[in-house]
């Protein structure tokens, strides 16, 4: 479905991605892990056409949109919930939704709103209420929820468990298990590696702009580097 | 819909007969009448930033040179083309194209970047108009140069100006209460975020900067044939703050709130003017900048933040007031 070549990135003379080759299959969840500033969020942020690539090919069901303009990536069904969430604060739930179905079928509206709603019903609660009042995990719910409007072939999940307590990291996740059974293919990028290698099919590790390891995600959770640098013998590593 | 309009166009009407029946009869002079002029003029002219900085969060700092375009262009086609009723509204309608085409050549390049980069380009703009104005007789004679343009008709009339701030408001307020509105919100908001809901954020910063400066051009041309005479220090690039001080006082988007301000503005100086007497006239720019001071520590979102003043709101609250003691919070 997504397949991405030798993908290289600067912002002005710091180069984020070195190359880097990846493809995620209809279908699948593929998690992308890494430390801070290993260019995980770059990669997505190439994708979804929010940065330009210096170099390299990014091919979306067999067409390239390496230089295609974000908007036109996202009407391709490509969603992306960005790193911080980036909803609209001053608006409403229900207008931050109502954004989020900018480019769809005005007729499928209603029923798109519905079935966020069913997923989230804490945002049916909240509908009228200012975005900026929503707690944290919530904001996410909202994040995810906009996304969905368009329902998009291939989800980007940048962070999703950031700031969020452990209870509400599990339901975040459950809820992406279930996207995803649902037929939306997954491209997640994560600092909770451990969490994002127990749902994943397959994973990919970056260093400093590099791809170092990738293979099945239960290969990788067991893999004696991973575990050292990202899984935590101990409690050490863990963020 | 259509009812909902029934009142609020019955209150302009209303407003437009009893200040053309109080200028009639001479209850405003022709010097206050020249103040209201100008203040709708302003209004004109503010709304167009509204547009461009309050709704799409584009900073622009050079919002008096597009006025000045649009007074020049006005003012050279009435000079050459001779003054009738016809000539003025092509005369306006061309000030207001060039601004907006203007707008154009440099929006379309800059505002495919993010960030403050039109602040920048427009300062520079603004600084490259007042030049080129003072060296404008070179071009045509007619124009002036830097002693000034003389001998424009006296075309402007409060129906003129009346009606095409109103026009102008309506232009502005159905562009903001449409989608594109929405998505310049959205823009303003967090660009990031526009771009992956699918909106074509360059587009809708170029609509919306474009739209701005074309009625900054209206307004220059109107302001051309109100006084018939325009001097390049007109449209220096410290005019373009008080535009935006206007904007940003009166609440970054909230149209009414740039309207209320840009007619207070106006009032306020020539206030001060009798307030203050000949001898203090420079102290007004003092006074000014102390309410500046004052209303950004007590209402730091301006004087309507965000919100809409609705003849609606108005007549609920009083209706609130005197009845229910639930609220229509």
């Amino acid at each position: 479905m997504l397949q991405v070549q030798d993908l290289r990135v600067a912002y002005g003379n710091i180069q984020a991605l070195h190359g880097i080759s990846l493809s995620v299959a209809e279908g699948e969840i593929v998690t992308l892990i890494g430390a801070n500033g290993a260019g995980k969020s770059t990669t997505l942020r190439a994708i979804s056409g929010l940065v330009r690539p210096r170099a390299g090919k990014i091919v979306f069901q067999g067409q390239d949109i390496t230089r295609t303009p974000a908007h036109k990536i996202v009407a391709m069904g490509v969603g992306h919930v960005p790193e911080g969430r980036k909803i609209f604060t001053e608006m409403t739930v229900q207008e931050n939704l109502e954004l989020g179905a900018y480019i769809a079928d005005p007729k499928r509206f209603h029923e798109d709103l519905n079935a966020v709603f069913e997923r989230f019903p804490r945002l049916r609660e909240r509908r009228r209420q200012s975005a900026s009042t929503l707690s944290g995990g919530e904001q996410q719910m909202l994040a995810l929820g906009r996304a969905l409007m368009l329902r998009p072939k291939l989800l980007l999940l940048d962070e999703p468990s950031m700031g969020l307590s452990p209870r509400l990291v599990q339901e975040i996740f459950e809820i992406i298990v279930e996207l995803n059974r649902s037929g939306t293919t997954i491209l997640l990028v994560e600092q909770n590696a451990a969490m994002a290698l127990s749902i994943a099919h397959r994973a990919y590790v970056l260093e400093t702009g590099r791809v170092v390891l990738d293979g099945p995600a239960q290969d990788l959770q067991n893999h004696p580097a991973v575990k050292a640098a990202y899984l935590g013998g101990g409690q050490s590593a863990n963020g | 819909m259509r009812k909902e309009m029934l009142l609020p166009a019955a209150a302009v009407a209303l407003l437009y007969l009893v200040l053309a029946l109080l200028r009639q009869a001479g209850v405003i002079g022709i010097y206050w009448g020249q103040i209201v002029d100008l203040a709708l003029i302003t209004t004109i002219q503010a709304v167009g930033l509204s547009l461009i900085y309050g709704f799409a969060g584009q900073f622009s700092l050079g919002h008096a040179a597009f006025y000045g375009l649009g007074a020049y262009v006005a003012a050279f086609i009435t000079r050459t083309q001779g003054g009738t009723p016809l000539t003025f509204a092509l005369a306006l309608l061309a000030g207001a194209a060039v601004a907006g085409i203007v707008a154009l050549i440099i929006g379309l390049p800059i505002l495919r970047l993010r960030s403050d980069y039109l602040g920048i380009a427009t300062l520079g703009f603004g600084i490259i108009v007042k030049v080129m104005l003072d060296n404008a007789d070179k071009l045509s004679p007619v124009l002036g140069g830097a002693r000034g343009m003389a001998g424009i008709p006296r075309l402007t009339t409060f129906h003129w100006v009346f009606w095409l701030a109103v026009l102008t408001i309506l232009i502005a307020r159905n562009l903001v209460n449409s989608s594109h509105g929405r998505s310049c919100i959205a823009v303003r908001e967090d660009e990031v975020a526009a771009d992956i809901m699918g909106i074509d954020t360059t587009q809708f910063k170029t609509l919306a900067f474009v739209m701005g400066c074309a009625m900054a051009g209206l307004a220059g041309g109107l302001y051309a044939h109100l006084y018939s005479f325009l001097h390049p220090s007109s449209f220096d690039f410290l005019k373009s703050f008080d535009v935006l001080l206007v904007v940003v006082l009166g609440g970054l988007g909230s149209l009414t709130g740039t309207v209320v301000t840009s007619i207070g503005w106006v009032f306020l100086l020539e206030g001060l003017r009798d307030v203050l007497g000949q001898q203090f006239l420079d102290w007004r720019w003092v006074v000014y900048a102390l309410i500046l001071i004052a209303v950004m520590i007590a209402r730091p979102q301006g004087l309507m933040g965000g919100k809409e003043l609705s003849l609606d709101m108005l007549l609920r609250r009083r209706a609130a007031r005197g009845g229910a003691d639930h609220g229509a919070a």
